[in-house]
């Protein structure tokens, strides 16, 4: 069976840009791939792309050029860039295709999500009474994990200091600003333990991959890190997720659990191989608990990993070396995507300012509601 | 005046209210709230235990946004309030607003008790009741 490489990133930088819609972004994101691989839209054969809030991804077409490609809206929650990958992956994987694009973008309003309860099968009444938050939702999971395992308010606050630290040094970033880890634990409280500066914002950007077979990547002369594993995963019984009026007493894996495991499982490597993560960062105790639910670490030594700057860049796991959601924010389509593409900047030596040193195996796991993750794992 | 409920057949009324899961006829699995609809005919309704344990906290310190929140306070006069998960032994841990002046003392594991507490007025001025737990006395 063939295999699959990633032959091209393109991004358009995170954050707020009031004069481009999100479509224009992942425009601008394929395009930069296109460019960064040396081929062309007319060359693509298929097309995987998504976008939670900034319309349908395939209105792209018109504008990048309408040549017929087969191309497929992907919809799943935080984890559609993952899930667009994970299509990609398969769609050469078959045999069927040699080279395609997988894209996405978003653009989504200042401030928190506001779900409507119909849209996730749930009463009314649980959206009124105001138990329809993910912030809720994170800040629960987080408050059980830290009194299980030992984890303290200030692994938070450096978790976030780290994130903004690395988010300066990556052009596509949003929060250019490092702030300290005391000014972190000290501002606003939103949903207890988690302040303000531990919290990722909805933010907009686009982001896109070109992926090849073996084959056509050497037919056509290119290059580009082997995707070495890709798996998406969903809820089970006994997983805690967001919006869940009631948990199962008997707890059972995550949904990061299992695809972590699966992918791998594909790769043939382990957690030890990894030299370089990008995990899923939706607030800071999410980095904390996503280390050991991808099996980075084992459940409570975050405490002493982080605070020894181990996962800090020259550390011995740099995680979210672009400042993850936290300094990047988080326009949901896209949001999988940049953890792939800063992985595979970092692969190919081009994370000038943010590189780590020779990375052979680059990680990433993107987690979203209703409870599903999707993981990749790059070979340089 | 009188009081209603936010919901039917979330809770029973009265001096022993219970919140009302539901029992899957197939495997015994309870969940809450009780499913209701075609997804319904699945279940038999079970009143659950009014005590728990303390499973987590966290606290709503900002006014959610509107919709779907539909308290009648609005951004000066919102109050922060607790809200948790309560383990319901031998049944399910259920998501629950949780009644305490002192947000740091909450500790998982700790005794709590089901109440009734108004929610918001009706348009008729009786309140509106939702479910939540106190810390037991």
């Amino acid at each position: 069976m063939t295999h699959v490489h990633i032959v091209g990133a393109g991004i358009h930088p995170f954050g707020r840009h009031d004069d481009k819609s999100g479509l224009d972004q992942g425009v601008f994101a394929v395009r930069e791939a296109l460019a960064d691989a040396g081929v062309d839209w007319t060359q693509m054969q298929f097309a995987f792309g998504g976008s939670s809030a900034a319309g349908n991804a395939d209105a792209a077409l018109p504008r990048l050029g309408l040549t017929g490609v087969q191309f497929i809206n992907v919809a799943n929650g935080c984890a559609t860039g993952g899930s667009a990958l994970l299509s990609g992956y398969w769609a050469i994987k078959s045999g069927e295709f040699d080279l395609g694009v997988v894209l996405g973008f978003d653009k989504h309003p200042r401030g928190a999500f506001n779900p409507s309860p119909a849209d996730w099968g749930l009463p009314d009444w649980y959206g009124e009474t105001g138990l329809m938050l993910t912030t809720q939702f994170f800040a629960n999971k987080i408050t059980r994990y830290m009194a299980l395992h030992g984890v303290s308010p200030m692994t938070l606050a450096l978790v976030a200091e780290k994130a903004f630290e690395n988010g300066a040094k990556a052009p596509h970033s949003w929060r250019k600003q490092p702030v300290d880890a005391e000014t972190i634990l000290t501002s606003q409280m939103v949903s207890d333990p988690l302040t303000k500066f531990m919290f990722c914002s909805p933010a907009e950007g686009g982001a896109a991959l070109i992926l090849a077979s073996d084959r056509k990547m050497r037919e056509l002369g290119l290059s580009g890190p082997k995707l070495r594993g890709a798996a998406v995963r969903t809820r089970v019984n006994g997983s805690f997720e967001v919006f869940s009026p009631s948990l199962d007493i008997e707890r059972g894996p995550s949904p990061t659990e299992l695809a972590s495991k699966a992918a791998y499982e594909m790769a043939g490597v382990g957690p030890a191989d990894i030299s370089v993560a990008q995990i899923q960062d939706t607030e800071s105790g999410a980095e904390v608990m996503h280390m050991a639910e991808n099996g980075l670490c084992a459940d409570g030594e975050q405490e002493r990993l982080i605070r020894n700057g181990e996962t800090r860049l020259g550390g011995r796991l740099p995680i979210n070396t672009d400042g993850g959601c936290l300094a990047c924010g988080e326009p949901i389509g896209a949001s999988g995507l940049r953890q792939v593409y800063e992985n595979v900047q970092q692969l190919r030596g081009r994370a000038a300012g943010r590189q780590v040193e020779a990375p052979r195996f680059g990680y990433s796991q993107v987690y979203g509601a209703p409870g599903l993750s999707a993981v990749a794992i790059l070979e340089a | 005046m009188g009081a209603v409920a936010i919901a039917n057949g979330l809770f029973t009324m009265g001096e022993a209210p219970r919140l009302i899961g539901g029992r899957r006829k197939d495997d015994d699995r309870i969940v809450f709230p009780m499913p209701t609809g075609a997804e319904g005919a699945l279940y038999e309704p079970v009143e659950l235990s009014p005590r728990g344990a303390l499973w987590s906290f966290t606290v709503q310190r900002f006014r959610p946004k509107s919709p779907p929140y539909a308290g009648d306070d609005d951004e000066r006069s919102f109050k922060p309030f607790a809200l948790g998960y309560v383990e319901l032994p031998g049944e399910v841990i259920v998501e629950a607003r949780l009644l305490t002046d002192d947000f740091t003392s909450l500790r998982i594991g700790q005794p709590m008790d089901l109440v009734l507490t108004p929610f918001r007025k009706a348009a008729d001025g009786s309140d509106v009741l939702t479910y939540a737990f106190r810390p037991a006395a």
